[in-house]
């Protein structure tokens, strides 16, 4: 299956806009940061986890989606939220904590919830897997179309929660697609070192359901093998599991002295940066260097523009953390 | 057990969790060490720095992120007389393990009639305060202490920190040891100064199960756990300006629970105000209450009062989470209404 030249310019475009998001994250989230590094300060404390360098993953899966889809994604989850059209704007509020975030600042970056494109987080590993299941299940049973994609990292394909949702899946026949992302870390331990397999894809054969490894970090392969799946799950034949190798290009988190990195290994990566492989391919298959540029600033300036609303919104009043649940 | 630490040896919490360890591993081939990221990261609140160098990987093992399989794997090595600490990152965590926790390792003992132990330690990180929202900002004491078979610990400064490990390893009872991020003594979690305090080298055991007077005073008993009793100390320190003598209690241990000195304080003071950072319904804080009105309620000069978390989850953006945390000027304030 190979994207259109709208659905090439659509997933080019939602990388430059993801990869954008998160350069201006990281620089704000340096703000009241330095010189001590203390996570509580500046206007966005706590975790951050950047998914640069996995935005192929996210758009080669989400071209084949829409707003009535379902996608469970994880505590690295800007990509994912970005490529299901969660707005950004108020996806960026919630980033900072603001009343006009997705969640008026209650959940916050690993918890961006938004209702509007079937769109939820779960900074617990492992735990995007059984809800993409119950959302099929719910799908199924009221007879209405929509299929799950349940987004992982490597390391969560060793919790249990990912191996009984697999079974479920494909006991019931579930419309959901699992979909990990392979950095080959989790935090500071690789794959090699946390899992008996080297490949989950073969982890498919114990579910009864087909599985594929892609490798590459390609979003062209991504979106033919994503493609199929998904048309799969929407014709009724069940699940798949597809594991994609992609690269962390930052920390596990923001702080992270990476350490644990072999030599030369981030510089390798960065030779890979999957954004200008694809302007090349892009521009080697025909479109104009000059509708690529403006495409970037486009993308530029939606970031832009998300992040200026961010800061210029109000913090909600404090006890409106009160609310919004039974007390 | 040393009373006094004898010379200046100012450690943070997590290297004196660190010590207990390599000190513990070192007297007994028994004991190792396992967890997400406790071997060349040296754990992620750095509470395993260096044992990895020390004692590579056989005793000092990165497990994959499979918390039932390990720690349950824990109970099983604990069983077969191996004296395994396993980390659960971050307590919140519990959710995916907790059978692991709760059926197998608190009740084992119990079902082989007394006639087996399972001698582990789970240590986890707990608390919030720096905006890591509803998934990563916990304390869950009173989850943990409610459960039958384990004991529960919480040291609030590095002293009792690597007493209680020590004490926790020896230990033939499954203990939970509950580490609080914010008195870690890592910067990048902002650091509670009064959690680094001196600490002796050599190897000593904290009691578990016994309180700590650690400010002694006339008019009202403020009982904390963890970062609760550096609030409650800071209270302390305002209250005193306006001439209030407040005592304070560090728990130190929940399960067992010394209740014998919550209650001789409060026989002392006549009031009492229980600061915990855990949600404010069916915690600790209640259990503390309970315990000093069911013993004499007579001898209660005001109603006690509790500084906890309210029930919701935690939130996220930062002036929302600082409202919910208990702090000092929200005991001073009980303390004036009452
Ligand atoms: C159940 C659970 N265990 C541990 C963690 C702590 N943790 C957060 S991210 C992470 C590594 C996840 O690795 P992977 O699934 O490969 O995702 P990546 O971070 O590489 O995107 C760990 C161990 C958690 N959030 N939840
Ligand atoms: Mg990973």
């Amino acid at each position: 299956m190979q994207p259109t030249k709208e659905q090439s310019l659509w997933m080019y475009e939602n990388m430059v806009v993801s990869r954008r998001f998160e350069e201006a994250i990281e620089k704000i989230y340096l703000e009241g940061k330095t010189p001590a590094f203390n996570m509580a300060n500046g206007p966005i404390p706590g975790e951050m986890h950047l998914s640069n360098g996995q935005e192929p993953v996210a758009v080669g899966v989400c071209a084949h989606l829409d707003a009535d889809d379902i996608v469970t994604a994880t505590h690295r989850p800007h990509h994912q939220a970005i490529a299901k059209g969660v707005d950004l704007k108020k996806m960026a509020a919630e980033i900072f904590g603001k009343s006009t975030g997705l969640s008026g600042g209650r959940g916050g970056h690993m918890h961006l919830f938004d209702p509007a494109v079937n769109f939820a987080c779960s900074g617990i590993i492992g735990e995007s897997c059984g809800p993409a299941c119950g959302a099929a299940l719910s799908r199924k049973m009221q007879n209405k179309p929509g299929v799950a994609v349940a987004f992982l990292g490597e390391g969560a394909a060793n919790q249990g929660a990912f191996h009984e949702a697999l079974n479920l899946a494909g006991s019931w026949t579930l419309p959901v697609v699992f979909v990990i992302e392979d950095n080959s870390w989790g935090i500071s331990v690789p794959k090699s070192e946390s899992t008996a397999v080297a490949r989950n894809d073969v982890r498919a054969a114990g579910y009864c359901m087909p599985g594929h490894y892609i490798p590459g970090n390609d979003p062209h392969a991504i979106f033919d093998i994503a493609g199929q799946a998904i048309a799969r799950a929407r014709e009724g034949n069940g699940p798949t599991l597809i594991e994609v190798e992609t690269y962390r290009l930052a920390g596990h988190f923001m702080g992270d002295a990476e350490q644990y990195r072999p030599e030369g290994e981030k510089d390798a990566l960065f030779a890979k940066d999957p954004i200008p492989r694809m302007r090349e391919r892009l521009v080697a298959d025909g479109h104009a260097a000059k509708d690529l540029d403006a495409l970037e600033d486009r993308a530029e300036a939606r970031v832009a523009e998300a992040i200026a609303y961010a800061r210029n919104s109000e913090y909600a009043p404090d006890s409106d953390a009160l609310t919004a649940v039974y007390v | 057990m040393l009373d006094q630490p004898t010379n200046e040896r100012r450690l943070t919490i997590a290297r004196a969790m660190a010590e207990a360890m390599q000190q513990e591993m070192s007297r007994d081939p028994t004991v190792f060490v396992m967890g997400e990221d406790i071997a060349g990261f040296g754990g992620i609140f750095g509470n395993t720095r260096g044992l990895f160098e020390e004692f590579g990987k056989e005793r000092v093992r990165d497990t994959p992120i499979s918390e039932t399989g390990f720690i349950s794997a824990a109970v099983g090595a604990a069983m077969d007389g191996m004296r395994p600490v396993v980390e659960l990152m971050f307590v919140d965590f519990f959710g995916v393990c907790f059978d692991a926790i709760y059926n197998q390792m608190a009740k084992n003992t119990y079902f082989a009639g007394g006639n087996a132990s399972v001698p582990m330690v789970l240590m986890t990180s707990t608390g919030g305060g720096y905006s890591d929202a509803g998934q990563h900002s916990q304390c869950l004491y009173g989850t943990f202490a409610h459960l039958p078979g384990m004991k529960v610990v919480s040291p609030s400064n590095a002293y009792d920190a690597k007493g209680l490990m020590t004490a926790a390893i020896r230990d033939d009872n499954p203990v939970v040891y509950m580490f609080h991020k914010g008195l870690q003594g890592m910067g990048w979690l902002g650091t509670e100064a009064g959690a680094t305090v001196n600490t002796p080298e050599e190897d000593y055991t904290v009691e578990i199960g016994k309180a700590k007077v650690v400010r002694a005073g006339t008019d009202v008993t403020l009982v904390g756990l963890a970062m609760g009793v550096h609030n409650a100390l800071k209270a302390a320190d305002k209250l005193a300006e306006d001439g209030v003598s407040a005592e304070v209690v560090d728990l130190v241990s929940l399960v067992p629970l010394d209740r014998e000195t919550v209650i001789n304080s409060v026989a002392k003071t006549g009031r009492l105000i229980v600061v915990d950072e855990d949600y404010h319904s069916y915690g600790v804080s209640g259990e503390i209450i309970a315990t000093v009105t069911e013993h004499d309620i007579s001898k209660l000069k005001a109603s006690p009062a509790r500084i906890t978390f309210p029930d919701v989850p935690i939130p996220y953006a930062k002036h929302m989470e600082q409202f919910c945390l208990p702090n000092p000027d929200k005991i001073v304030a009980a303390y004036r209404k009452m």
